[in-house]
This record gives C-alpha cells, structure tokens and sequence, in this order.
C-alpha cells in the first residue's frame, strides 16, 4: 500500500508522525522503568541484608497464585499484540475481541490479587499491623516492600486496563483503523511493560526458596 | 514471517499471529522453568537463574511483543541507555552499600 495518509484516513490529520508518537511512548516507558528500578534497588539492598527473613517472608505467599497471575500476564500481552496484526490486516471485529481478552484477563490477575491480599489481611499481614510489626526487622522489610511494589504494579495494570478500554472505543468509532494505529501500538506497548515489570516481582517475591 | 506494509509512508512489519503464539509457548516454558528450578536448592545461584530466565522473558517481550527488533536504530539506542542508567543505580548503590 502506498497511498497518502490523506486519502487513506478521510478523518486522519494530513501531518502525522506514527514514528514520533512511538518514540514519545517509549521515552514514557523509561520513566516508568525508572521508578520501579529505584524499588528494585531498594529490594536488592534489603535482601542483601536479610537473606534469611526474606525467604521466610516469601514462604507466606503462595507459589500458585503467583505463577497463575504470570500465565495470565503473558497471555494477555499475547492477545493486545495480536490485535495490533489483526487492525494491520483490517480485520477491526478480531482487533476488538483480542483486546477485550486482553482487559477480561487483566480483570482476572486483579481479582487474583484481591484474594492474595484479603488472605495477607485477614492472616494479619498489612502495613503497620501488631502482628506483622512483631515480626524481625527483615520481614516487615519484605512484606512492606511487597505491597508497595505489588501494589503499583496493580495500579498500573488498572490504568492499563482502562486506557485499553479507550483503544476499543477508537477502534469501534474508527479513528483507529488499518491505517493508523498507532494510538493502539502505545496502548499495547504500556500494557507491555506491565507484564515486563510483572516478570521481575513474580521471581523476586515468590520464588525464594 | 513478516510481511512489509506502509502507514503513513513509513515501513512497516506485520508480525503474523503464529510468531507471537510460538513467542508465548516460550514464555510460558520459561515460566515452568523458573517455577521448577525454584524448587531445588541452587543456594546462590537461586537468583542468578531467577534473573537471567526473567531477562530472557523480558527480552522476547520487549524485541517481539513490543517490536523494538523492527523499530528505527534509535529505538535500540534509547533502550540501551536507559538500561544502562539502571545498571549504573544498581552498580553505584551497591558500591556505596560495600564501602559505608
């Protein structure tokens, strides 16, 4: 296809720089890498200190939840990038269905999460609660920690969510269409680096043995 | 695998659905494996395994899923520095940490 944007996109701007736009997204998601790095730090110096209260922190949660959540995450990376080949190719119904796959499974690592946290809380497990205050230094380390991390993780898997929601609207309206999307190549690249930041927690809290 | 398209004037790859699925069935494989090797006791290679399955995840993510390996030179450049900024917090942190 080598036709104008112009004639391609009636309703498209006549000056359009896709490039641009995915460069702007990126430059975002090293922000956002940033600001997770500088907990990774934090986590990598207190378990440096605590290796022992770190793996009896990690042994109270549950192994399963965490490798289903992941299971889950990368299946719906796999679906937001398949819409983007299905909005290539014009097939607008399959680009809408993959997308909302991927906003149902977001839905479901949520409420997977909720009952993670419902079984930490009522186990007495939360921020500043006696019990886990009674605990060695180091595992009130690992445990506030692990909800501050999870839980910006959790916050941005529901912005994602909700800006992936947006990218059904657009393309249902048509403004995202098979030749131009790029507004839903920067929805799938946020969703992207969720699960990336997802791979890294899932290890580093789950899995130390 | 790929097929070649124009938007807006630019090239563009085209990754077809069985690339991501043969991506995700690696994925998920890589998922097991960590999962698996956690159950043994490596002592410190624990997290030497731990991190380099979870790079390696997130490097298919990120060329594949996120087609940084099809993006302009500048991509890959602006991916570099910002991982090697990382690597630099993590590196002089930990040499302050040494050495305090």
């Amino acid at each position: 296809m080598t036709t104008s944007a112009a004639a391609a996109v009636p309703h498209g701007h006549a000056h359009r720089d896709d490039l641009g736009s995915r460069m702007g997204m990126w430059l975002f998601l090293f922000t956002e890498l940033i600001l997770f790095g500088g907990m990774f730090v934090a986590y990598a110096v207190y378990r440096f200190d605590h290796p022992a209260e770190f793996e009896l922190g990690a042994k109270e949660l549950d192994t399963l939840i965490g490798t289903i959540n992941t299971m889950v995450l990368l299946t719906s990376s796999l679906t937001v990038a398949m819409s983007i080949t299905a909005i290539q190719k014009g097939k607008k119904k399959l680009s809408l269905l993959l997308v909302g796959i991927t906003i149902l499974l977001a839905l479901v690592f949520l409420v997977n999460k909720y009952f993670e946290w419902h079984h930490k809380f009522e186990a007495g497990l939360y921020p500043q609660s006696p019990d886990l205050l009674n605990k060695p230094p180091g595992e009130i380390l690992y445990f506030g920690l692990y909800f501050v991390m999870t839980g910006l993780h959790a916050l941005h898997v529901i912005i994602g969510a909700i800006v992936l929601a947006v990218m059904m609207v657009f393309i249902q309206r048509g403004s995202i269409n098979k030749n131009s999307y790029v507004k839903l190549e920067a929805g799938a690249l946020y969703w992207h680096l969720v699960d990336i930041i997802w791979i890294f927690l899932f290890p580093l809290f789950y899995l130390i043995h | 695998m790929t097929e070649h398209e124009q938007q807006h004037g630019e090239e563009v790859h085209v990754v077809s659905y069985g690339r991501y699925v043969l991506i995700w069935l690696g994925l998920m494989g890589l998922t097991a494996a960590t999962v698996a090797l956690a159950g043994i006791d490596l002592r410190r290679w624990v997290i030497i395994t731990a991190l380099t399955i979870a790079s390696i995840k997130g490097l298919l993510v990120l060329n594949v899923f996120m087609h940084l390996k099809f993006e302009d030179r500048v991509f890959h450049i602006f991916a570099m520095v910002a991982g090697v900024i990382l690597l630099i917090f993590i590196v002089l942190v930990f040499f302050d940490y040494a050495f305090h």
